[in-house]
């Protein structure tokens, strides 16, 4: 065992750590848990209401021409 | 403070002073690259004084606008979005306002001692050890703050936006700390600790990171929150943000030998950054992509809303330069592009187009919250800020494209004896059309942030009338 050997066990253990994180990911088990952490940003909009910029936008929010 | 009758539970003051420093040394490193681009075009403007000339100048655009505007901006976006997605005020506000002042300090620092000449020649890391061990100290401090946030975050998971962030200064620490290694002779000399060609591998895996995450990591947190919010609505697919974040990480480690082509770095390295380099092409779309469909359902907001149009288009830019890095790593293409204008063409569609854009964009979106506005003084003034740095961009990039690969055509060309066709001299005529088109670009740009500071002064100073009506008491910002 030298040192090619080492490096090829590092690509073959990167490449299976890959795939572990897109099944983890992509599992049905997780789908709803990342799909609450994808309103984070949202969590505190109660409190900061006044603070969001949209009010030019949503005038014109049916406006399709 | 005075953020504290709006929103009592959030640090916003180290935001706010780091949001507003952005736009300063905004103005400043982009003087000074504008004015170092005009010196192309009219080398009188050297001054033929050594403290302006070109040599000493570069290298003080680049830290300026880099790690002074850049860095300023992942400081005030980094502490804003750690706080608002974990829902809990800044830890250790002593040490925040330390890092302010540390950073500001490094800054100064930089701007004293480049243009006397005082410098350790790595690229992009080219101040001295007392400064380097400021930085080192600064950084650590960072590190602590934002993660000792992190710790007292309300939800049991973290967001995304913060995974970025967080091995952005991770990675800066152990990067800078390592290359900046050196032996010092006096306060203003050292010498590196490497040598040979294993110093310019250890530059260059400092350099290329510095891209990965600094330039980029950081700034895909910010569009990890600022995309979602200013869109109103959640990231296209947070699953893919989890694939991006890991792919990203563990790969743009290994693409720094693409800086070293047909140099004495050894060929199997070179090869190695290549590979390396073209793959980093997957996570960088992915994360493109993912940024760009959060809009999905609401594209009509481009049309009205010119903050959503900067981050839009910043992703764009996004996506030509990691598409354009990978093509110009491979070794065939490289033996064309190195050392022409091409390069530099390349890191300014990365670092205007992608890394100005991203940040103005949630600056805009950021500034009137941490001082208790309702939205920015001029919208208007957004949207012309946004024209011109676009157009300045396209200028630039476009020039510098023409300008590259005139020059490798022409060094490359031979004569059916095996002599160059063209002396150096000639391609260097051969460029003059393009520094001059090059610099009016630069000089859009810079107009934009000009206008883009004369509009963050009137929110800050003068915002009482188009204040919330949930704001119960005038807010004397800054």
């Amino acid at each position: 065992m030298d040192i090619n050997d080492i490096r090829g066990l590092a690509t073959l253990f990167a490449m299976i750590a890959f795939v572990m994180i897109a099944y983890w990911a992509y599992s049905g088990r997780n789908k709803k848990k990342f799909e609450d952490a994808a309103s984070m940003p949202f969590a505190d909009d109660a409190a900061h209401k006044n603070s969001q910029n949209s009010d030019g936008s949503e005038k014109n929010e049916g406006d399709t021409q | 403070m005075s953020t504290a009758t709006l929103q009592p539970t959030y640090n916003y003051k180290v935001v706010r002073q780091f949001a507003i420093m952005a736009v300063v040394w905004a103005i400043v490193g982009m003087s000074v690259g504008l004015l170092i681009a005009s010196q192309m075009v009219f080398p009188e403007l050297n001054m033929n004084l050594p403290w302006t000339s070109f040599g000493r100048l570069r290298p003080l655009h680049t830290n300026a606008v880099i790690f002074a505007f850049g860095g300023c901006v992942l400081f005030s976006t980094s502490y804003y979005v750690v706080q608002r997605t974990c829902q809990a005020t800044l830890a250790l506000p002593g040490l925040a306002a330390f890092t302010f002042w540390g950073w500001q300090l490094v800054i100064v620092l930089a701007a004293i001692t480049l243009p006397l000449g005082i410098t350790s020649s790595k690229e992009y890391a080219e101040l001295e050890w007392p400064i380097d061990i400021l930085i080192a100290i600064v950084w650590v401090s960072y590190a602590i703050v934002f993660f000792a946030t992190i710790m007292k975050r309300k939800a049991k998971h973290i967001y995304v936006a913060n995974w970025f962030f967080g091995a952005f200064i991770i990675t800066v620490a152990v990067l800078h700390i390592v290359n900046s290694a050196a032996l010092p002779v006096t306060m203003t000399k050292s010498y590196s600790a490497y040598a040979g060609a294993m110093d310019a591998m250890i530059q260059w895996w400092y350099g290329h990171n510095a891209v990965g995450f600094f330039l980029t990591a950081g700034f895909l947190g910010m569009m990890y929150y600022f995309v979602p919010k200013q869109a109103e609505r959640p990231v296209y697919s947070y699953r893919l943000s989890i694939v991006h974040f890991w792919a990203l990480v563990s790969l743009y480690i290994w693409a720094g030998p693409h800086h070293l082509h047909y140099t004495a770095l050894p060929d199997w390295a070179q090869s190695l950054g290549m590979v390396m380099s073209l793959i980093l092409l997957a996570p960088s779309w992915g994360g493109m992509i993912n940024g760009i469909m959060t809009l999905s359902g609401a594209w009509h907001k481009l049309r009205t809303d010119p903050i959503l149009r900067f981050l839009v288009v910043s992703l764009s830019f996004y996506g030509m330069s990691t598409f354009e890095g990978p093509m110009m790593a491979i070794k065939t293409v490289n033996a064309l592009s190195h050392y022409t204008d091409w390069t530099i063409g390349h890191v300014h569609s990365g670092a205007l187009g992608w890394v100005a854009m991203v940040s103005f964009g949630s600056l805009y979106h950021l500034i009137p919250i941490v001082c208790g506005r309702k939205q920015m003084y001029s919208v208007g003034l957004i949207n012309t800020h946004f024209w011109l740095a676009t157009i300045g961009t396209v200028l630039y990039v476009v020039a510098m494209w023409v300008n590259g690969i005139t020059q490798g055509l022409m060094w490359r060309a031979v004569n059916s004896d095996g002599t160059l066709t063209y002396s150096f001299v000639e391609s260097v005529t051969a460029s003059g059309f393009g520094y001059a088109v090059r610099a009016i670009g630069g000089a859009f740009f810079l107009i934009g942030v000009l206008i883009m500071a004369y509009n963050v002064y009137r929110t800050v100073k003068s915002g009482n009338e188009t204040e919330g009506e949930v704001q119960a008491s005038p807010a004397q910002a800054a």
